[in-house]
């Protein structure tokens, strides 16, 4: 049994190494758009391949603890929690490295427009992922509801920005690769914020055992 | 042989002791819910506020719960916890037990068991036991033995009760060329088949199954739960078992002794993935002690 708990102990520490390495991917992309700073893309561009390494290793812890200790109830919702977390941070990590890609092509040409918008989501979106992830370290369901409250705002900005930029298209075709950069980088950004959403609802399921997916509220 | 002394259900009533006992029982899990278990079918039996004394030793405190037609329920719990003694006093098989006792009520169709006679209890609940017994005798007899005792069969009415019993134990194929052998030359997994078969020759509407794969390699429990499955048709199912993952395999709803309590009664998919009450929690993730 000691020897159970050391390593659901050391898949929740590769889980939070994972998550950590993720965050930094997400900053430095934010910092690589709005700072122009070809480093900070460079920077998550070797971090994915450690994130994608890290992915594959928890996995297989997870389905390894499956099979061998055949877990119930918290320590089941645990691994079942950890399994789906880490696909969303690997998506995650995936979306912050096209945003970095998108920071590249962005630095070559003078901006149409000051960067207030995508700060702003970039904000929110951080804040997210980071009370996500805080929820599953403190097993917080309050914490992990407030992820969800936010969405919305995401969402809300996201769609604003993206008829600015549109608009900025009409007015010069020449804006249009630019605009398309930036929108993908708020597209990158609002799809972050749905995986934290779902590292919430994951909270939810780990510490309460309910379903929150969907609108759904369910006891498993 | 000292016969058991019981409270009639009248004296319960009016035992404060009672009233006491009322407390442990979990609230949701108490006499008259059982919104939370699996399944919506009548109560095949049900047990009230039952005490169990071994002697002055209490095994058994305040138990209450329903136990629903043609479900499987289990009983979980670690050793001692009175989940086997539970089990023996559904077909009063704890009377055999000198100076033990019992109190409550447990109805079976509605009827409390401990007011009928005892043979015609076991008639309709039958039981099989962690270690396979089967009698000094050939295959056939094994199994006519409960028919013969119960009535005088015809030889063909005998030899379809033989084939039907053993078909429906998931035995026939692997014994139909060999009636006659002793039923000792049977593999131990075949032997515990033998033991269903025989119990459900006398049709018994409620079977009860003491840690029946305890002794089988893998292949023969994988039998055994397989035709617990199946029996549930035709059959309520009640089993005690030490291995999780065979109450989580084969049962639609779990109780979890401790102490000889019930602490938790339940679907077996909220006991397994998220039970209320933290013992429960403690016992299936190996927590317990």
């Amino acid at each position: 049994m000691r020897h159970f708990v050391e390593e659901l102990e050391t898949l929740k520490t590769s889980l939070l190494e994972m998550s950590a390495l993720v965050e930094v991917a997400i900053q430095r992309s934010v910092i690589a758009v709005t700072q122009k700073d070809r480093s900070a893309a460079e920077e998550v561009f070797l971090n994915e391949a450690k994130i994608n390494a890290k992915e594959i290793q928890i996995d297989d812890a997870a389905v390894s603890l499956l099979a061998l200790q055949q877990p119930m109830a918290a320590d089941l919702r645990l691994i079942v929690a950890v399994l789906k977390i880490n696909t969303d941070l690997e998506r995650m990590g995936d979306l912050a490295a096209n945003t970095a890609q998108r920071a590249m092509s962005l630095m070559e040409v003078p901006v149409i427009k000051p960067m207030i918008d995508i700060p702003h989501i970039a904000g929110l979106v951080q804040s997210m992922v980071r009370k996500a992830l805080d929820a599953f370290v403190q097993r917080d369901p309050v914490l992990a509801r407030s992820v969800l409250a936010s969405d919305d705002a995401v969402d809300s900005l996201r769609t604003a920005s993206y008829h600015e930029l549109v608009s900025f298209m009409e007015q010069d075709p020449q804006n249009i690769q630019q605009a398309l950069d930036l929108l993908a980088v708020t597209r990158n950004l609002e799809r972050i914020a749905d995986h934290s959403t779902n590292i919430a609802e994951d909270v939810l399921f780990l510490v309460k055992g309910i379903d929150v997916r969907h609108h759904a509220e369910t006891h498993s | 042989m000292q016969a058991p002394s019981r409270q009639t259900s009248a004296d319960k009533q009016s035992a404060s002791k009672v009233e006491d006992m009322d407390s442990v029982i979990p609230e949701s899990h108490a006499a008259g819910s059982s919104q939370a278990q699996s399944g919506s079918g009548a109560v095949k039996l049900s047990a009230t506020n039952l005490n169990f004394f071994y002697a002055k030793f209490q095994a058994l405190h305040g138990i209450s719960m329903k136990i629903l037609a043609n479900q499987v329920t289990a009983f979980i719990g670690p050793s001692g916890c009175g989940k086997s003694t539970f089990l023996r006093t559904l077909n009063r098989m704890n009377e055999t037990i000198k100076s033990s006792r019992v109190e409550g009520e447990i109805l079976l169709d509605g009827e409390d068991i401990f007011t009928q006679e005892v043979s015609a209890v076991r008639r309709r609940v039958g039981m099989v036991f962690q270690r396979s017994n089967p009698f000094p005798k050939s295959i056939f007899d094994n199994i006519a033995y409960g028919p013969r005792i119960n009535g005088s069969p015809s030889r063909s009415e005998l030899r379809d009760k033989v084939e039907q019993s053993l078909r429906r134990a998931a035995l026939w194929d692997e014994v139909k060329d060999k009636l006659n052998q002793s039923a000792y030359g049977l593999s131990g997994g075949q032997q515990q088949r033998l033991c269903i078969a025989r119990a459900l020759a006398v049709d018994p509407e409620v079977l009860l199954l003491d840690e029946p794969c305890s002794a089988l390699d893998p292949i023969a429990t994988a039998k055994i739960e397989d035709l617990i499955f199946q029996l549930k048709s035709s059959c309520t199912l009640v089993i005690v078992t030490h291995s999780m993952q065979q109450a989580a395999r084969v049962a639609d709803n779990t109780g979890f002794f401790l102490l000889g309590k019930l602490i938790e009664f339940d679907s077996t998919a909220v006991i397994f993935k998220t039970p209320n009450k933290k013992e429960t929690e403690d016992y299936v993730t190996g927590r317990f002690g």
